[in-house]
């Protein structure tokens, strides 16, 4: 069975306890395949029980959802024969060696180290040399590297990755999205979760999601591309001064620090001459003003915003 | 310049394993100090010896004029503690846990009383008084967090981590409390795996392989480094790690 | 099957590098062995008992009439041989047989001195001797009663024979109670700890979301507590024979085939408590509570069940560890075969396949 997607979504609905918290509201979306989708939001805004669903971990209350043709529900057992996941907690026996983890996986899975080994091998030659360490001792980029490796090793055609790099350092999580990159050209579809607003540039193509509904799917280009206002930065000495300042200052009409700078977008056209001078008669110094480029974040905080 | 922590040479080794590799380093008062590093470059353990929970193996430190290896009740008495793992308990609601949080930072009930009434207002928190911890949203908590462990106004409060998984504006209010306590002359000592958030920080310091391979405000790190943002210093230094926790 | 076999190894693996629980899994029989060897005292009451009357005389009659009066007794019926009472112990209907030979008090009246044969199942040595000691006391009473009248004081000799344990040796009673807490214990707690951890770590997840059969999963959980158990079956015996002096008189192989049912009843009770859960704490705290206590109350081999108010006996007949109770007691100590103890092992093996039945019924394939 194939159609045309390999991930496809609809009106898919889950609620949590006798409250009915919502946690995953009517969410519709489409994977292509060979595609690297990534699920773009913070803690608990419906990433993992959208994943559970489709990794047949959870039953939908409402809406259906299929992965590779297979619909979740009634054909969990396909489903589970094809796919890769790797959840939130990076799963892993602490007690048993690198090595062993990825024989055992290999083996539930009904195949061999042997047999895949290619698919892993340039994930698994940067952790071999520890390969009878612990996997409880590992630090969390490595335990990282080998939840990747045990979630590739049966050749699955849909690989779900739930926060894979949670916690884990900026170095490691760069090294992953290279990793996942390299992965797509095996044609393995990706579906990916992140609170971290400069991954998703990396994807294909995103979702953003906050609160169990998806505010936005597209490109990561187009969603640049669609930023409404022009925004500028700002610097000056001491951010916290400018932004307070900036605040109070009419014309603004949002305004949050963004690294060094302060991301600023104004009612009108900017006076660039006016607000310096504001700026000075705040007691600010060193006062850069130029125009930004949006980016993702950006974007997020405009739609949570609104 | 009056420091709220100072260390020589401090240093911790678990067997022959040296977490912590004679770092020596000042953080000025109300200052908001960056303590960056890869996952096991030994933030946590150098973290560990300045909240007083573990002794140095050598090497010097005080914390709000207290001695690390002598004075660590006292320590604990003036500093604040919050990390993404644990901060409050979610079985209690909201006034329960400031109320216990304040109890054993030695405040009186009557001083609980005014300052919880002034820090739900300042939150917006005020209707979610009575609510369990568990039913917040993960930003509010944070917030919430933030506000228990200053509560008692330590001189210095330290964040493990604290806006992780945060979304990007409740992440900025955060920083807006941040900013707050550091202008009431509260220190903040802070970790991130957000580069953006080492940029708000008026100077940081960068954990390689348990020594402080790097010590300044950002803007001096990045033309030191000549590039164009904390995550390529970041990377630039981190890059040689040899160990890894 | 190689799937599964790689399962069971690092099941194994889990077992053996945590050495602290590895060490309280074995240690535990022997510290509890040596611990319940201060044997404990409890009062009997309503114990049953036969009465072959030979003599049915005066004497006899008021005898049994103070015997049947006393809370300590319920004679069951009189029977006319002795083969009855043998077959009566054997079934474990009765704790103790009285006879009273022919002529009884005629000969005590004109000898002055006459014999009682007490018989007692002493495989329960405290109630054994408690109980003789009890018949002892009314004998006396009797004769206190009569001696008013009498020139020359009378004299009643209790033949008194323990039966299966002569030497009442306390051993004996709790080794099958040891048995059956280190069993309940070990496969109850131990196994629905290991597949909660599972849950708790996330690889609960991986597993469901793999091809491999979830019901492997939990049978390949099952097997390593399984052997575990018959180590610790072993270790025991191995104890009461050469530390404690005290053989198993039945058959080993019997013995060990009864344990093997009991071990897999636990360990169904160790998955549903599994299924049921989400901790460790939780899943130990069930499993202390709500497995270890009732065992240790309703086994009968420390609280004997005959004493307790009839709601709690019928709740007792629920307790499997009760049957295995009875079942190692019999075959350790009485050393009778399978004809036996059929029906205590039936009423077990229902149990089990219930237990057995619900559990992988209520394990999910999802994770709610």
């Amino acid at each position: 069975m194939s159609g045309p997607f390999a991930i496809e979504v609809n009106q898919l609905r889950k609620t949590y306890g006798k409250e009915q918290l919502v946690a995953v509201d009517d969410v519709s979306f489409h994977v292509n395949k060979g595609e690297l989708f990534g699920l773009i939001g913070p803690d608990g805004a419906g990433k993992t029980s959208i994943f559970r669903m489709l990794s047949t971990l959870l039953l939908p209350e409402k809406g259906t959802a299929t992965v590779d043709g297979y619909d979740v529900v009634a054909d969990y057992k396909q489903i589970r024969e094809t796919i890769g996941y790797m959840p939130g907690k990076f799963s892993l026996y602490p007690d048993l060696t690198i090595e062993e983890n990825l024989r055992f996986f290999a083996t539930v899975f009904g195949t061999t180290i042997a047999q895949n080994y290619h698919l892993i091998e340039d994930i698994y030659v940067q952790i071999e040399p520890f390969k009878n360490r612990r996997a409880g001792k590992l630090s969390g980029g490595m335990k990282q590297k080998l939840a990747l490796c045990c979630a590739l090793i049966h050749k699955p055609t849909v690989l779900f990755l739930d926060e894979p790099t949670t916690g884990v350092d900026p170095v490691s999580r760069k090294e992953f999205w290279e990793m996942l990159k390299r992965l797509k050209e095996q044609n393995i579809t990706i579906l990916v979760s992140t609170p971290y607003m400069d991954e998703a540039a990396l994807c294909d193509r995103i979702a953003l999601i906050q609160n169990g509904k998806i505010l936005s799917i597209n490109t990561p280009q187009n969603m640049i591309e669609q930023y409404p206002e022009r925004l500028f930065a700002i610097k000056a000495d001491q951010m916290y001064k400018l932004i307070k300042a900036l605040r109070e200052y009419p014309e603004v009409m949002d305004c949050y620090a963004f690294g060094e700078y302060a991301h600023v977008s104004f009612k009108g056209a900017l006076q660039e001459i006016k607000l310096k001078a504001y700026l000075e008669t705040k007691g600010l110094v060193q006062i850069e003003i130029k125009p930004a480029a949006p980016t993702i974040e950006d974007y997020f905080i405009k739609l949570l915003k609104n | 310049m009056e420091y709220v922590i100072k260390t020589d040479k401090l240093t911790k080794r678990f067997g022959d394993f040296v977490a912590t590799n004679e770092i020596t380093f000042e953080v000025e008062k109300g200052e908001i100090f960056g303590f960056l590093g890869a996952n096991g470059a030994g933030k946590t353990t150098a973290m560990r010896m300045l909240c007083g929970l573990s002794m140095p193996s050598s090497g010097t430190a005080t914390v709000a004029g207290f001695d690390v290896y002598k004075q660590t009740e006292e320590i604990k008495r003036n500093i604040g503690y919050m990390s993404q793992r644990f901060s409050l308990y979610e079985d209690l609601t909201v006034q329960e846990n400031i109320r216990f949080f304040g109890g054993i930072y030695g405040l009186s009930n009557q001083e609980i009383k005014t300052k919880s009434e002034d820090l739900l207002e300042q939150l917006g928190l005020k209707n979610e008084a009575k609510k369990l911890v568990a039913s917040l949203p993960l930003g509010w908590k944070q917030k919430l967090s933030f506000s228990v462990a200053v509560l008692h106004q330590p001189k210095i409060v330290f964040l493990d981590e604290p806006t992780g998984g945060v979304d990007p504006v409740t992440r900025r209010q955060f920083w807006d409390l941040i900013y707050e306590a550091s202008a009431k002359g509260i220190t903040v000592f802070v970790t991130t795996h957000y580069m953006d958030e080492a940029e708000y920080c008026n100077r940081i310091s960068i954990m390689v392989d348990g020594k402080i391979e790097a010590l300044d405000t950002p803007a001096n790190l990045k033309s030191q480094f000549k590039v164009n943002s904390m995550d390529e210093v970041f990377f630039e230094l981190a890059r040689g790690a040899k160990r890894s926790d | 099957m190689e799937q599964f076999i790689n399962f069971v190894k690092k099941e194994f693996a889990h077992v053996w590098r945590d050495k602290k629980t590895l060490l309280i899994l074995f240690g535990m029989p022997v510290i509890q062995i040596l611990i319940f060897g201060f044997a404990l005292t409890n009062e009997v009451k309503n114990s049953e008992i036969i009465v072959l009357d030979q003599a049915k005389d005066q004497a006899s009659q008021q005898i049994i009439g103070r015997i049947a009066a006393s809370r300590y007794f319920h004679i069951q019926s009189s029977v006319m041989n002795k083969e009855k009472i043998e077959e009566a112990f054997k079934q474990g209907k009765i704790k103790m047989a009285i006879v009273f030979p022919a002529g009884f008090n005629e000969t005590l009246l004109h000898q002055g001195k006459a014999q009682i044969q007490i018989l007692a199942d002493a495989s329960d040595p405290n109630t054994a001797s408690m109980l003789t000691n009890y018949v002892s006391s009314i004998i006396q009473d009797y004769l206190n009663s009569i001696d008013k009248t009498a020139v020359i004081p009378y004299s009643i000799v209790p033949e008194v024979r323990m039966l299966y344990n002569p030497q009442l040796k306390g051993a004996p009673n709790f080794v099958p109670g040891v048995m059956a807490l280190v069993l309940m214990l070990v496969c109850v707690m131990m196994t629905a700890i290991s597949i909660v951890k599972e849950k708790e770590t996330g690889t609960m997840e991986v597993l469901l979301v793999s091809p491999f059969s979830p019901l492997l999963v939990i049978l390949s959980k099952a097997v390593p507590y399984l052997i575990l158990s018959l180590i610790n079956v072993a270790s025991i015996l191995l104890l009461s024979i050469y530390v404690l002096d005290l053989p198993v008189n039945g058959s080993i192989v019997l013995l060990f085939a009864e344990s093997t049912l009991f071990i897999i009843t636990c360990l169904s009770l160790g998955i549903f408590i599994s299924v049921k859960t989400d901790s460790q704490q939780m899943a130990m705290l069930i499993s202390l509570m709500g497995m270890f206590l009732p065992t240790v109350l309703f086994s009968g081999f420390m609280f004997p069940i005959e004493n307790m108010p009839y709601p709690l006996q019928l709740i007792s007949n629920l307790v499997p560890a009760k049957w295995f109770y009875i079942i190692v007691k019999s075959i350790m100590i009485k050393g009778v075969g399978f004809s036996a103890i059929w029906k205590e092992t039936l009423i077990l093996g229902s149990i089990t396949v219930v237990l057995l039945a619900v559990s992988l019924k209520s394990f999910k394939i999802r994770l709610a």
